[in-house]
């Protein structure tokens, strides 16, 4: 079984034989944290079997890029939106957390990643670039940073077609900020004063670059004050705190109409792909209280009992969810039309 | 009353605007101030929410008409000069280009791109970008080389579901009139016979048309009769065109005001030669700009491009082989 799930057994150990915090005034109910957390595990569960599946070989199709360390603050972002009232959620590569949370079908990144024709990107395009673009959920390209103006032109569109309480938010690590695509949008959004919240997750490694080779200045919030919007700073690794942050930044953004910019730091828990052993991760960081696995800060908010109750159940969908991708065809060559243009008429070599 | 190149461009968004609410035009100094060419000149005071100043900010600018589109907007970006069109590259080919084919829903954006050399403007206002943008698959790339074209062609891209990149000729702006605008033309994809012969095609597009069409009367007082095609949209382009008029004169020119290595001319005679190899009497020519960056004096600007004179000269060598 892979390391997560060994390591989130050895904290319900602990779990159990400690009494559970004391409870502080939190603007966060204990559903919305219990309903989160949930989320957490299922993105965990997931991402580990997918993993293992990657390691035996065979199965998954094209890389594999983990969310570990990040549930906490990818899942909090996602689970303080609403895609119901149409909220955008423009998730990045470690947001698998998020995505569920906020209402991506489990189906889609087993499909996308065991190569299922029946996924939402039917083959053309994989993984952690899956994307319902229509249901407020845009698909990322590999080129970091060029999803926030996206987001932006979304929200753009529902004010001009007079939505304007629809909030867009986009996830970033700290490596990407050092784009101008971030540049451009964070401050295109700021001046057209729409709802986005930028999440950002530092969480200290861009593949191997630490932060010291990414940015000069104290912390990376600094920036939201020269962009003229609002910034926040919270711990990553703590559910409770990311809940009680992007609830309070999603409400300011849905009040106020403008962008909000949220910065957790955490440690990337995972190489940058499976395919990395991300050796160059100095091990001190793993100690100091960044390097925190959330899954285990939230673990301790929770009956142990229940927890593994929750566990049990992730398991399970994951493992229906695989057994259907895994007996649904790839996408066939042969019935492919191959038009990259909507207007067919326009594809060259069909006549007009 | 006359109507000039540049009018067509500013009706053709006005009327967009006016018969479709999901239109919107994004770029810089494009409000009050009408744009650098006037382009969009008192659209803001008939649409004051759906003509925006933009930052200096290309890349954003395309990204955010994607996000819009995906919406369902139907955005028109204005590049102040197609050169800065670089800063949107990335968006351009990789997001918009892509992403119908990546989730099957259509990303109906057009980027207008003020394009070509113009007296004075240098390195970096004077770029034709037409052959990058048509590289890519997702991507339709037009060139109007008339005032008809430019109205309805603009029309036609706002009105297509996929990214169109227009190239709009500044040389063209001023000088190039029209007695009305066209209710009905070509669409795009469709290529036109410009002038009739029967002892050379040129094929050719956008400012370039009118120094071929120039060239063209020069060589009928040498008593031959060249046939001038142009392309209208490079991204399709209409092979069967060419190869029609190639297989009634049997000589092929291509003329491109862009950079010679690969590009629009090099696809034309690629084209011609494995399509049509048996219809060529001589084998074909290419006529681009020379391979430096576009110099600023007149002096050398002037010889860095074709010319009715260069392609008169050209076509002299062809008609004679």
């Amino acid at each position: 079984m892979a390391q997560g799930l060994r390591l989130l057994s050895h904290m319900l150990e602990d779990s159990r034989c400690q009494t559970p915090p004391m409870s502080t005034p939190s603007t966060v109910s204990s559903e919305k944290l219990r309903s989160t957390f949930r989320w957490m595990l299922l993105a965990r569960t997931l991402e580990d079997r997918i993993a293992s599946l990657y390691r035996a070989g065979g199965s998954i199709v094209g890389g594999v890029y983990l969310g570990r360390g990040q549930e906490a603050f990818s899942g909090a972002l996602g689970a303080c939106l609403s895609k119901k009232d149409g909220d955008i959620f423009g998730g990045l590569i470690r947001d698998m957390s998020g995505r569920l949370a906020f209402g991506e079908p489990l189906l889609d990144p087993v499909r996308a990643y065991l190569g299922s024709a029946a996924g939402p990107m039917r083959g053309r395009d994989g993984n952690i670039h899956r994307g319902r673009p229509q249901e407020g959920l845009p698909a990322m390209i590999s080129h970091l940073g060029a999803l926030v103006s996206v987001v932006t032109g979304m929200l753009l569109a529902r004010r001009l077609q007079g939505k304007a309480t629809c909030v867009g938010a986009t996830s970033i690590g700290d490596g990407a900020t050092s784009t101008g695509s971030f540049h451009e949008a964070v401050n295109m959004a700021a001046v057209e004063g729409l709802p986005l919240v930028v999440a950002v997750a530092n969480n200290q490694y861009a593949y191997s670059t630490p932060t010291d080779r990414q940015y000069a200045c104290e912390n990376l919030v600094d920036r939201a004050r020269g962009y003229g919007i609002q910034g926040y700073v919270v711990d990553g690794t703590d559910l409770r705190a990311c809940l009680e942050t992007f609830t309070e930044a999603v409400a300011a953004a849905r009040a106020t109409g403008k962008p909000q910019m949220v910065v957790g730091k955490l440690l990337r828990l995972a190489g940058h792909g499976e395919h990395d052993d991300a050796s160059y991760v100095d091990p001190a960081l793993r100690e100091e209280p960044s390097g925190r696995d959330p899954i285990d800060v939230a673990t301790a908010y929770f009956d142990g009992m229940e927890v593994r109750k929750w566990q049990e159940e992730a398991l399970k969908q994951v493992a229906e969810a695989i057994a259907k991708a895994q007996n649904e065809a790839g996408p066939d060559a042969g019935h492919e039309p191959w038009l990259a243009l909507a207007s067919e008429h326009l594809v060259e070599g069909r006549r007009l | 009353m006359s109507t000039t190149y540049l009018a067509a461009i500013r009706e053709a968004q006005a009327v967009a605007l006016r018969e479709d609410p999901n239109v919107f035009i994004y770029g810089q100094d494009i409000g009050k101030f009408g744009g650098a060419f006037k382009a969009t000149k008192g659209l803001i005071d008939e649409f004051p929410n759906r003509v925006m100043d933009a930052p200096i900010s290309e890349d954003a600018m395309v990204g955010l008409a994607i996000g819009a589109a995906i919406e369902g907007m139907r955005p028109i970006v204005e590049m102040q000069f197609a050169d800065f069109s670089s800063i949107g590259f990335n968006q351009i080919i990789n997001q918009a280009a892509t992403h119908y084919w990546r989730t099957g829903v259509p990303c109906p954006i057009t980027l207008r791109l003020p394009s070509g050399g113009t007296a004075g403007s240098g390195p970096f206002h004077s770029q034709s970008m037409e052959a990058l943008y048509a590289h890519y698959p997702g991507l339709v790339v037009v060139t109007p080389a008339t005032v008809e074209d430019a109205y309805s062609m603009l029309l036609e891209s706002i009105q297509l579901d996929d990214p169109v990149i227009f190239c709009e000729h500044k040389l063209l702006y001023y000088h190039l009139k029209a007695d009305r605008l066209p209710t009905v033309n070509l669409p795009v994809g469709k290529a036109r016979i410009a002038r009739s012969g029967r002892h050379a095609t040129v094929v050719t597009y956008s400012a370039m048309l009118h120094e071929s069409l120039k060239a063209a009367a020069m060589l009928a007082e040498d008593g031959f009769h060249v046939e001038v095609v142009d392309l209208r949209s490079v991204k399709p382009i209409d092979t069967d065109t060419i190869l029609g008029s190639v297989a009634r004169t049997g000589r092929l020119l291509a003329v491109g005001e862009a950079f010679p290595w690969g590009g629009v001319t090099a696809e034309v005679l690629s084209r011609v030669v494995s399509e049509g190899f048996d219809l060529l009497d001589c084998p074909p020519i290419r006529l681009n700009a020379k391979d430096t960056p576009i110099p600023y004096h007149p002096n050398l600007w002037k010889a860095h491009r074709p010319t009715a004179d260069s392609i008169y000269a050209a076509l002299s060598e062809l008609v004679r082989k």
